[in-house]
C-alpha cells in the first residue's frame, strides 16, 4: 500500500488492534482492512472451523429504520418477506432493480422498536441513498456511524461468548437477535455470520469495540481472522460475494437464492423487477449459479470460462480458489441451465488449458448452524 | 549454497555443471502465503529467461514462476504435486520446482548473489 492510498482510506475502530497483532493491511472498499494476521490465511481458516475466529466487519454499513409501516415499506425495495419477520428474527434478502438484478444483498433484523439492516461496505453509500429515496418520508433512515461490527465465528464461539454476555445463548437459534450487555456494554447481538459456522455478530459502540475485541482475543479458543480466510470460509459455505457471484445483472432466481423469497412475495410481487423474477420462477432461467469442483487439484478462479465438450462457452466462474477444509479447489459460477444438474461434467479454461470440472452441491462443507 | 543466484522476480537458481535447480526465495514464499498447488513445466520444454515456466497457487492467488535463465527442463519436483506446502516449509531445499539445462551460463552473471538479493528485498519492503 502506498502512502497516498493509506491517506485516502478510512479505518475501523479496531485499526490499532490489527496493526498491533501484525496484520497485513490492504485497501478494501475504501477501508484499510486486515487481509491476514501472523497465522496466515490457511491456518486462520482452519482455526475458525475448529474453534473460533474473530473478524472485524466494521466496514459494513449498519442502518436503523424506524417508523410506522417500516416492514411494508421495505418490501417495496426487497423481495424478502419483511412483514412476516417476527421480532428478534433476521432474514437474508437483496435490493433489486427494475430488471430483477441485485443491487446489493443484505441482512434485515426485526429489532422490535426498529429494523436493523447490514449492507456491504462497497455498496453502502448507494444503499443508503437507495433507502432514503425509496422509503416514504415517514420512515427514518439512520446510519449507525458510531458502531463497530465484530463477528465471532466457529464451533467454540458460543461457549466463548457466553462468558462475556448476559444473554442466554442457548436460547438463541441461528438468525435470531437480541439486545444484550457484552462486557457490560449494550450491544446488538445476532446469531449469524458468513462462514457456514455457528457464530455471532456484535454491533458495539465504537469506543468499546477495541476493548471487547481484545477481551475475546484473550480467550485461548479465539484467533483474529482476516479477509483472506473470510473469503475462503464463505466460499466453502456456498455463500455469495456481492460484485462477484451476484451483481446488478444477476437475478435472485439465476443466483439460486429463490429460497430467500417467501411464498407471499412470490405471489404478490411488489418489489423492483417483480415481473422478471416471477416470470423466471414460473418459466425457469437460462443460467443458474452452481458449485464446481475439478477432477484434479488445479483451482479455477474468478473469470475462468466454462465450456462444453465442443469448446463452446456455457458459463463463467465467479469465485474460486482452494478450500482449506475441503482440502482441494472449490468454485462457484454460472452455467446454462441444461448443464446445471449435479454431476454434470463441464470444462473450465485455466491458463488456456481445459480442466475437467463437475457440477456439485453447495455448500462444499456442511453448514454448522445452531438450530436450538 | 554459495553459488545461489536470484532474479528480480524472486526465483533462485543453483548450478551444478550445466544443470541449474530453480525455486522461489524465502521472501517470495512469505509474500505468497500458504502454497496449495503447483503446476510444473513439462520435461523437455524449452523455457526462455524471464518467461513463465511454472505456476504456483497460494490461498490468495495464482502466480507465475519465471525461468531465471534460458534452457531445457530436464527434471521437475513431482513431490510438490502432493506436498505443495514444501514451497513454504523448505523454499531453498525440498521446495525446488524444476531443473534446467542451461543454454547460456553467462546469463547467470546478471543475476544477484545472496547479499545483493537480500539488499534488493530490503529496498522492496
Amino acid at each position: 500500500m502506498t502512502q497516498a492510498q493509506n491517506a485516502a482510506l478510512e479505518t475501523t475502530p479496531l485499526n490499532d488492534l490489527h496493526v498491533s497483532l501484525g496484520a497485513k493491511m490492504v485497501p478494501f472498499a475504501g477501508y484499510a482492512m486486515p487481509v491476514q494476521y501472523k497465522l496466515g490465511v490457511l491456518k486462520e481458516h482452519l482455526h475458525t472451523r475448529a474453534a473460533a475466529g474473530l473478524f472485524d466487519v466494521s466496514h459494513m454499513g449498519q442502518v436503523a429504520l424506524r417508523g410506522d409501516g417500516v416492514a411494508a415499506a421495505l418490501e417495496s425495495l426487497v423481495p424478502g418477506d419483511m412483514q412476516g419477520l417476527a421480532p428478534g428474527r433476521m432474514r437474508y434478502t437483496m435490493f433489486t432493480n427494475d430488471r430483477g438484478g441485485i443491487l446489493d444483498d443484505l441482512i434485515v433484523t426485526n429489532a422490535g422498536d426498529h429494523y436493523a439492516v447490514v449492507v456491504n461496505a462497497a455498496c453502502k453509500t448507494e444503499d443508503i441513498a437507495h433507502l432514503r429515496a425509496g422509503l416514504p418520508g415517514g420512515i427514518d433512515v439512520e446510519v449507525l456511524e458510531d458502531r463497530a461490527l465484530i463477528a465471532l465465528q466457529g464451533p467454540r464461539a458460543a461457549a466463548v461468548l457466553q462468558r462475556h454476555v448476559d444473554a442466554k445463548l442457548d436460547a438463541m437459534p441461528f438468525m435470531t437477535a437480541v439486545q444484550a450487555a457484552v462486557k457490560g456494554v449494550d450491544c446488538g447481538l445476532t446469531r449469524s455470520g458468513y462462514t457456514g459456522e455457528d457464530g455471532f455478530e456484535i454491533s458495539v459502540p465504537s469506543e468499546h469495540a477495541a476493548a471487547l475485541a481484545a477481551a475475546l482475543l484473550e480467550e485461548t479458543d479465539v484467533e483474529a481472522i482476516g479477509l483472506g480466510a473470510r473469503d475462503s470460509l464463505r466460499l466453502e459455505a456456498g455463500l455469495c460475494l456481492y460484485g462477484h457471484d451476484i451483481d446488478a445483472t444477476t437475478t435472485p432466481v439465476e443466483a439460486a437464492l429463490t429460497w430467500s423469497i417467501g411464498k407471499r412475495r412470490r405471489e404478490e410481487g411488489g418489489f423492483p423487477g417483480d415481473a422478471v423474477v416471477r416470470r423466471q420462477l414460473r418459466d425457469g432461467v437460462d443460467r443458474v449459479r452452481v458449485g464446481l469442483r475439478p477432477d484434479d487439484r488445479t483451482p479455477a478462479r474468478e473469470g475462468a470460462r466454462l465450456t462444453d465438450d465442443a469448446g463452446a462457452d456455457i458459463g463463467v466462474v465467479t469465485s474460486g480458489g482452494f478450500g482449506p477444509t475441503v482440502g482441494g479447489p472449490v468454485a462457484m459460477g454460472y452455467v446454462q441451465t441444461q448443464y446445471s444438474e449435479i454431476g454434470t461434467a463441464v470444462t473450465a479454461i485455466v491458463r488456456g488449458r481445459p480442466l475437467r470440472e463437475r457440477i456439485v452441491k453447495m455448500p462444499f462443507v456442511p453448514a454448522n448452524y445452531f438450530r436450538g | 549454497m554459495s553459488n545461489i543466484r536470484y532474479s528480480e522476480d524472486h526465483e533462485w537458481i543453483t548450478v551444478d555443471g550445466d544443470i541449474g535447480t530453480v525455486g522461489i526465495s524465502n521472501f517470495a514464499q512469505e509474500q505468497l502465503g500458504d502454497v496449495v498447488f503447483v503446476e510444473l513445466p513439462d520435461i523437455g520444454k524449452t523455457v526462455s529467461q524471464d518467461t513463465e515456466a511454472a505456476v504456483v497457487e497460494s490461498v490468495k492467488a495464482a502466480s507465475e514462476i519465471y525461468a531465471p535463465v534460458t534452457g531445457d527442463v530436464v527434471e521437475v519436483n513431482e513431490a510438490l504435486v502432493d506436498e505443495p506446502g514444501a514451497v513454504n516449509g523448505d523454499p531453498l531445499g525440498g521446495g525446488w520446482f524444476f531443473k534446467i539445462k542451461l543454454a547460456d551460463p553467462a546469463q547467470l552473471d546478471a543475476l544477484m548473489d545472496e547479499a545483493a538479493y537480500l539488499e534488493f528485498v530490503k529496498q522492496q519492503g
